[in-house]
């Protein structure tokens, strides 16, 4: 090959998979950790899947997601399943609705609380370890909380009595243009929960990575097959490399 | 050998070599396309076992359920439908259902083709080509018919154990699902003991 | 036996005989496979049309197995989708390869057209070779718009929405024609349903029937190569062109090898980064289409982006659509507008080297900026470069003629 063609050729393939989508991800959160999830950790999705169905199935659904799937892959049997998690089922090959009802949480809450099977896809992992960690007296809000990750949020600080209530400090800053923003500073302890800040991060992590196994619960498979798959192409790409030089040895 | 030789032997290998790997390449991949079309997960949660409770039941008197789809009927016999059952031994195919093994689960491959005598639960269709088969459970000693399942669409005729006559196209005896008495007035349809 | 058989002078041939009486598959294979002959300096730039062709078997047969757990309906399309990627065994690795292939068809082919524009493939006379597969190229389009709708999750919606309004923008029809295409006043089931349609029928059958007389008239002319020169005019005392070697067993055994290789890389996405940061599988569409609820930034999926970008670039409704379009069917035209003598980059001057190389550039760059917000030195930057996208066709008849050329060898280079 010519140097023209190498050097347009990486220039192409390397365009193709070196970008990313710059803005893909939305604005910039003042509150932005990372979540730290370990989708391998069985001990801590276990944990999540609790705090799941103790704090957060009263109102939201995963309505995509099976009981028998979480069993199946957090390693619990059916009886686990049963008495530890499935508090609104009696299948475990039922999915997972609210307790809630659908048109009483539209009437409560001016909008039904989502469905959260997908919600670590669409809004990825980070974003819901610090929307629950987030939550800031306001006491102009309906609910007396908002959030600094999502402002005017409808959702209650449902976690209070672990978390406490805090308060968050902003700074105004002035603009070259002459408008004003708030930007977050921190937060402030008002009144403590049952936990301190370390364990309250732990139950936010072992939830959000609950929530990320059920957006797509075959994650962790799919990368163990990909690698035989890969193997297994390698294999095959040496046979055929071989038999194409020996067909080549022809071409002269 | 030659050098020429080597490298036809050579290359012989490696064609073979390389259209194995192909084949079992794509097998592997014709596998998840395959499974793919069996019944889904979700298939299997509204396959699940269906519960019928057995106190409305009078005797005498039939109920269909639906299970995976497909219809079920739960006849409460009487003692009387009990005691013509052997009468009809002669006219049947396969009375002690031994010809079909499949057809009924080893605790029902009994004369009354039941766990408990007085409740028949066998799938209503018939074994020749799937109708539904419409009971008669009223005796016509002048038609020598002692009561029990007709099939519409072409004449098969069953008796009360969902036994299959002689002479009428259905091959064998109607299935019996597996089944279990959860208690004495509850049986579930689709559940053996102990299976999950 | 035997009397019958020299009664109706059974052929002596055998099977495959009797086939080729009746139906010309051995004259076929050889036309076509055994007795091709396409030049033996094919670099690697010549193996994407035949993962070109690949990425067409992989959709067509994940599409089949999609549309059997599929719901095209408003109300049941994005569970469906769901109930493939949860329910259905294996159905996430099906749906996983048909994402995947989707985008892996438009680097495909983009690295195709890209290597005819680097040896000058589309020039006589391959002229209409080169108009077919923009045809595909078009078709794969409108495949890749229709098939995006179909999750129905807040991108399908108002992906579609956008790029359904760009109709308005032509005069006179064009809010009737956006109604009509809708078949609703708003994106709807309706919309869906036809689009799905057109998704798995219209458009794939319209695909395949391209596909073939693309190479039926590639196989009539003959390939190119990377040296733009006709092998058909130095052919040996057997009538096979001296540089040429048949298709089956050299150049099947050197595409096997770019296929493993392709099939490394497309597992690779499939098995480890489906979502492929957002590009492939977009954030916003795990999400259910919510008319009531635009997501903060709409993109269209990345093949698009270098287009979409032209259209921002232009402050005005209809203009942009004009430049837009016009910018999708231009390269239609390169027969026409490439006046040099040679046809590979190899023996051509600095100029359309220059050219070239400034275009690769204009098209990932207006493809990167498709994807920004439309606002402040995106929107210069994307002036600028569609000025460069269009200078490029419109100028090649000017510095195409008057690049200094090499002379041309009488044979391949080619290095054993």
């Amino acid at each position: 090959m010519d140097r023209f063609t190498k050097l347009a050729g990486l220039v192409v393939l390397g365009a193709c998979f070196a970008t990313s989508p710059a803005s893909a991800a939305g604005g910039k959160s003042p509150l932005a950790d990372p979540s730290g999830i370990d989708l391998d950790n069985v001990a801590s999705l276990q944990r999540g899947a609790a705090n799941y169905m103790n704090y957060c199935s009263g109102c939201h659904s995963a309505e995509y997601v099976r009981f028998s799937t979480i069993g199946k892959m957090l390693e619990l049997s059916d009886e686990q399943l049963i008495d530890n998690l499935m508090f609104n089922a009696d299948k475990t090959f039922e999915t997972i609705n609210a307790a809630m009802p659908h048109a009483d949480a539209e009437r409560w809450f001016g909008q039904a609380p989502p469905d959260l099977s997908l919600m670590a896809r669409s809004k990825g992992a980070d974003h819901i370890y610090n929307f629950l960690r987030g939550y800031y007296v306001d006491p102009d809000s309906p609910t007396g909380v908002d959030n600094v990750v999502l402002a005017g949020t409808s959702m209650p600080h449902v976690l209070w009595e672990l978390q406490g209530f805090q308060k968050a400090n902003f700074e105004q800053h002035e603009n070259e243009d002459g408008s004003v923003t708030m930007e977050f500073e921190g937060f402030e302890m008002l009144s403590a929960g049952s936990m301190d800040a370390e364990a309250y991060d732990e139950f936010v992590r072992d939830t959000t990575n609950f929530l990320a196994f059920i957006a797509e619960p075959v994650r962790q498979d799919r990368r163990k097959i990909g690698v035989w798959v890969l193997i297994f192409l390698l294999f095959f790409l040496v046979i055929a490399a071989q038999l194409k030089k020996e067909i080549w040895k022809d071409v002269k | 050998m030659t050098e020429d030789d080597l490298d036809r032997n050579r290359r012989h290998f490696l064609s073979v070599a390389a259209a194995a790997t192909g084949v079992v390449g794509a097998a592997a991949v014709a596998i998840p396309f395959i499974s793919s079309l069996k019944p889904s997960a979700r298939a299997q949660a509204l396959g699940a076992p269906v519960e019928v409770p057995l106190g409305s039941i009078q005797p005498g008197e039939m109920v269909r359920v639906v299970w995976r789809g497909k219809l079920v009927f739960v006849l409460r016999r009487t003692e009387e439908m009990l005691e013509r059952l052997p009468s009809v031994v002669d006219d049947l195919r396969d009375p002690d259902s031994t010809e079909f093994a499949d057809h009924q689960p080893d605790y029902a491959a009994n004369e009354t083709r039941s766990v408990k005598p007085e409740y028949l639960v066998v799938e209503g269709s018939c074994t020749h080509l799937g109708c539904a088969p419409l009971e008669d459970f009223e005796v016509r000693p002048a038609e020598g018919w002692e009561g029990g399942f007709f099939c519409p669409c072409h004449g098969s005729k069953f008796d009360l154990a969902g036994r299959v006559y002689k002479g009428v196209p259905a091959p064998s005896n109607l299935r019996v699902p597996p089944h279990r008495f959860v208690r004495d007035d509850l049986i579930l349809i689709g559940q053996d003991t102990g299976a999950a | 036996m035997a009397r019958i058989e020299t009664e109706v002078g059974k052929p002596q041939g055998g099977f495959m005989k009797w086939i080729d009486d009746r139906f010309p598959f051995t004259k076929t294979m050889e036309h076509h496979v055994t007795k091709y002959y396409a030049a033996k300096n094919f670099n690697w730039w010549y193996i994407f049309g035949v993962l070109a062709f690949v990425v067409l078997a992989i959709q067509l047969i994940t599409g089949i197995f999609l549309t059997m757990n599929y719901k095209p309906s408003a109300t049941e399309a994005f569970a469906s989708v769901e109930y493939i990627m949860r329910d259905v065994e294996w159905g996430w690795l099906i749906r996983y390869m048909h994402s995947t292939g989707a985008s892996f068809f438009f680097v495909v082919v983009y690295l195709h057209m890209f290597r005819a524009m680097l040896y000058g493939s589309y020039k006589k006379p391959r002229e209409l070779i080169w108009i077919i597969g923009m045809l595909i190229f078009f078709v794969l389009m409108a495949e890749a718009f229709a098939g995006y709708l179909l999750p129905w999750g807040q991108m399908s919606y108002w992906g579609a929405q956008v790029i359904i309004s760009l109709f308005g923008a032509i005069p006179v029809i064009g809010d009737g024609l956006v109604e009509y295409i809708k078949g609703d006043y708003a994106i709807s089931d309706i919309t869906l349903n036809r689009f799905f349609a057109l998704h798995v029928i219209v458009l794939p059958l319209a695909l395949i029937g391209l596909v073939f007389v693309h190479i039926v008239a590639l196989h009539e002319v003959g390939s190119n190569n990377p040296d733009g020169i006709e092998i058909k005019d130095n052919k040996g005392p057997d009538g096979v062109p001296v540089d040429g070697i048949a298709f089956h067993p050299y150049h099947t055994s050197k595409d096997l090898v770019g296929i493993i290789v392709f099939l490394m890389i497309f597992s690779a996405v499939v098995f480890f980064a489906p979502e492929m940061g957002g590009f492939f599988l977009e954030h916003a569409n795990f999400e259910k289409a919510n008319v009531t609820a635009t997501p903060e930034h709409i993109a269209p999926v990345w093949y698009f982006t270098p287009y979409y970008a032209i259209l921002r670039a232009v402050p005005d409704k209809f203009w942009g659509f004009v430049l837009f379009a016009i910018s999708v069917v231009l390269p239609l035209f390169l027969p026409w507008l490439d006046r040099s003598r040679v046809r590979s980059i190899r023996y051509r001057g600095w100029m359309y080297k220059t050219a070239l190389t400034t275009f690769v550039i204009t098209f990932l760059m207006l493809l990167w900026l498709g994807l920004q917000p439309a606002e402040g030195l995106y929107v210069l930057l994307a002036r600028i470069f569609t000025v460069l996208y269009f200078a490029f066709f419109l100028l090649m008849p000017y510095y195409t003629a008057k690049d200094k050329t090499k002379p041309l060898p009488d044979r391949v280079v080619y290095h054993g």
